[in-house]
């Protein structure tokens, strides 16, 4: 049976090039970091390489730059880094989990959040954001792209709002980072974090960009690694292949390999189209080149993702709850779908790998299947 | 696939015998819902569907036996077809059997709709008992298992014809030991797991708490259904908190000042969800000679056309009772016991069987 991998959002491979990158890592440069002899220097070296590599990405300072585990040390970070009892978070209903969390916690221990809704496309309206503002509001938290949906927020200008309002503006870019430019300086965020694993490197690695005078609290405490900002023995390896992936994802970014996935990400938009009571969620919105996010009418979209992943494909639907199985997309719920048009949505997430074989062999197998489940349950 | 011995040994006997397998788990309730509310304990662990224990001991015999393996939410289907009947019947005066409602409505009627959507053609359960076609009655006929003491036919009798075409039983002809036998010679750790006792979506088994917390979640007021503890001749003995807190007959413990009647033991005889009124007498007037039931299921006859001897088991760990069955009004029939039965129960089923077969059943009015 041929595979087709289409759910790059949640995860993708290492490029050949990282795993290279980060082989000697693992067994012959395998000092630490924080240590002065020649071993420890050969590891420092690679994780200032790759800082510089992270910098260049961001257009930032490498002293801007801490590495940490992921997406979500980044988010818990900033968040709970920022707040202090008596705060004001602004945020929006669409952030990933881990931002969610960290600020539904944040408001246990006394600080006051509010969540704003994005309207029917997916994307946020920075008047929303404004009209939030107190004299309290310390932070404003917005995703760069949205996980679910692909929908890129206006973060330039809630950047702008955010300056005037004297707040501090924190950006997780997990999804959008490798799939559009990204320029600190122009975003004016105080606060911005990406992981490896979304951009074909390694899982358990990610980097955040702490504008310089930032006060910022590390959330792990200990040696006095990444400028006191994120205490623990850096992950070496994962470093390295953090930073050859961000390599990697500039030059995808200048070469044309975004236009191609937008391509065929449209082609397998439109061929998914072509099944009758299907719609896109977020259509209209700008959105990053990889993402489809589909909504079949009558459809259970669990079954779906099931049928698909027998037939070969794995694409994913909704979010994953606690014990494995799914409840219908928080985002999809915010912009004011019912629960039953987001449990019959799902998401198409294209790797920049993906070929055109890839996108007919979908189109082979989606249809056949959305056609057998409408056929079993006529609703 | 629960987490549990039964249906990962059916699922490694088909497995391992060339079939080709679907791990597939309901996730039906969430354990962490209601935990700490009004006495609910905390921490759910093994031994009931859906806690995160047994879910993880699901994925790992499928991982064990290569199979692919999902989970798929039914947590709203489950909340509408069990729990929130599961709560009315206990506010209307009966005791109701979720277990019953959940393999009608979710484990045969759902689960075999997933297997279809995803292109299996069958469902297999971890249930003890035997299911298999007679071609002279042209049906799917519904048998007790070789281990009497497992046997779950009870809480199967509302399988329609198509479910029972569409469903394997592989532990129907073996017994328990013979199970965790299998379990242990297909090399899978849980094989020692001990048996789920309790309703799985009340933890610690106190439905009284449940009922409590999920119609506080609910923003429901607990109905008003205090009222007059009476003895059977109608002389008031005093008063009750609520008609939920009976069951028909449990023994009631009554203060001194109530027990004008006696030492003797009183049980439950009648619960009126109108008067809220609750009878109580003697263990010898708990005997009733015939019960009706209603939203009957047939199953090894088409429909009952005149009277019937059958053997009638009116609660889960009953001996099925001699009786003859009679056609009453659509959907409903009724049983004239040959001895009067102890404490037939409002709410709980009434399986009909002849010899091994299941005729049919439903519920006890």
């Amino acid at each position: 049976m041929r595979r087709v991998y289409c759910d790059a959002n949640a995860t993708t491979p290492l490029l050949p090039e990282v795993l290279e990158a980060m082989h000697p890592y693992w067994m012959e440069r395998f000092g630490n970091a924080s240590s002065i002899h020649t071993p420890g220097q050969q590891a420092r070296t690679a994780v200032d390489q790759a800082r510089e590599s992270v910098a260049r990405f961001l257009n930032c300072h490498d002293a801007e730059v801490a590495f940490n585990s992921g997406g979500t040390e980044g988010a818990n970070t900033a968040i709970f880094g920022m707040l202090r009892a008596g705060d004001h978070l602004i945020t929006t209903s669409i952030e990933h989990s881990a931002v969610l969390r960290a600020a539904e916690r944040a408001a246990e221990r006394g600080a006051s959040v509010t969540f704003v809704g994005p309207q029917p496309d997916g994307l946020i309206d920075p008047e929303t954001i404004r009209a939030a503002l107190r004299p309290q509001t310390r932070l404003i938290s917005v995703m760069l792209a949205n996980n679910e949906t692909g929908v890129v927020q206006p973060v330039e200008e809630i950047g702008k709002i955010a300056a005037a309002a004297d707040a501090f503006f924190y950006i997780d870019a997990v999804q959008g980072a490798g799939k559009l430019p990204l320029d600190v300086r122009r975003l004016r965020c105080h606060v911005l974090t990406i992981s490896a694993h979304k951009m074909h490197g390694p899982k358990g690695v990610g980097a955040m960009y702490v504008r310089r005078g930032t006060p910022l609290d590390a959330l792990l405490v200990g040696g006095s690694h990444e400028r006191r900002l994120r205490a623990g023995t850096q992950n070496v390896p994962a470093i390295v292949g953090l930073g050859k992936a961000v390599e990697l994802a500039m030059e995808s970014l200048e070469d044309g390999t975004m236009e191609r996935v937008a391509q065929l990400r449209d082609r397998l938009e439109a061929g998914i189209l072509e099944i009758a009571g299907t719609s896109v969620n977020g259509a209209g919105a700008p959105r990053v080149a990889n993402t489809a996010n589909i909504r079949f009418e009558q459809v259970e979209g669990e079954a779906l993702v099931i049928a698909l992943d027998l037939k070969g494909v794995a694409v994913s639907g909704g979010s994953a709850c606690h014990s494995g199985s799914t409840e219908p997309s928080h985002v999809l719920l915010a912009m004011g779908l019912d629960k039953n048009a987001a449990r019959a949505s799902l998401r198409f997430s294209l790797l920049k790998t993906a070929t055109w074989e890839d996108v007919d062999q979908v189109l082979r197998v989606v249809p056949e299947a959305v056609e057998h489940l409408r056929a079993l349950a006529p609703v | 696939m629960s987490g549990g011995v039964d249906s990962s040994t059916a699922a490694a006997i088909l497995a391992r015998s060339g079939e080709t397998v679907v791990g597939l788990t309901l996730q039906l309730w969430d354990q962490t819902r209601l935990a700490g509310k009004h006495g609910i304990p905390d921490a759910p662990k093994a031994g009931r569907c859906c806690s995160l224990d047994d879910v993880y001991d699901a994925r790992r015999v499928a991982e064990h036996l290569g199979i692919p393996y999902y989970v798929v939410n039914q947590e709203e289907r489950f909340e509408r077809d069990v729990v929130r009947p599961f709560v009315d019947e206990y506010l209307a005066g009966r005791t109701p059997i979720p277990c019953s409602l959940c393999n009608n409505h979710l484990k045969f009627d759902q689960l075999l709709k997933t297997a279809r959507s995803i292109g299996a053609g069958r469902i297999a359960t971890g249930h003890y008992a035997v299911n298999e076609y007679d071609k002279a009655r042209g049906r799917w006929i519904l048998k007790r298992p070789a281990d009497l003491a497992k046997d779950q036919t009870y809480f199967l009798f509302g399988l329609t014809q198509e479910q029972l075409a569409h469903t394997l039983f592989p532990l129907g002809r073996m017994t328990k030991p013979e199970v965790r036998a299998a379990a242990r010679r297909h090399g899978l750790k849980l094989a020692d797991k001990p048996d789920s006792q309790e309703i799985c979506f009340i933890p610690g088994g106190d439905y009284k708490r449940f009922l409590t917390a999920y119609l506080e979640e609910q923003g429901e007021p607990m109905p008003e259904t205090a009222g007059e503890l009476v003895a059977a001749a109608g002389e008031v003995l005093g008063r009750h908190e609520g008609i939920f807190n009976f069951t028909v007959g449990q023994r009631k413990g009554l203060s001194a000042a109530e027990r004008p009647l006696g030492p003797a033991p009183l049980y439950v005889l009648k619960i009126d969800p109108v008067t809220h009124r609750v009878t109580v007498g003697a263990d010898a007037a708990l005997g009733t000679h015939a019960l009706r039931a209603r939203g009957v299921n047939w199953i090894s006859i088409p429909e009952l056309r005149g009277p019937m001897r059958v053997r009638v088991k009116i609660r889960h760990r009953h001996e099925p009772a001699w009786a003859t069955l009679e056609p009453a009004s659509p959907g409903e029939a009724v049983a004239a016991f040959d001895q009067p039965q102890r404490a037939v129960t409002p709410g709980q089923a009434a399986v009909f069987y002849d010899g091994d077969e299941v005729v049919g059943g439903g519920w006890i009015v």
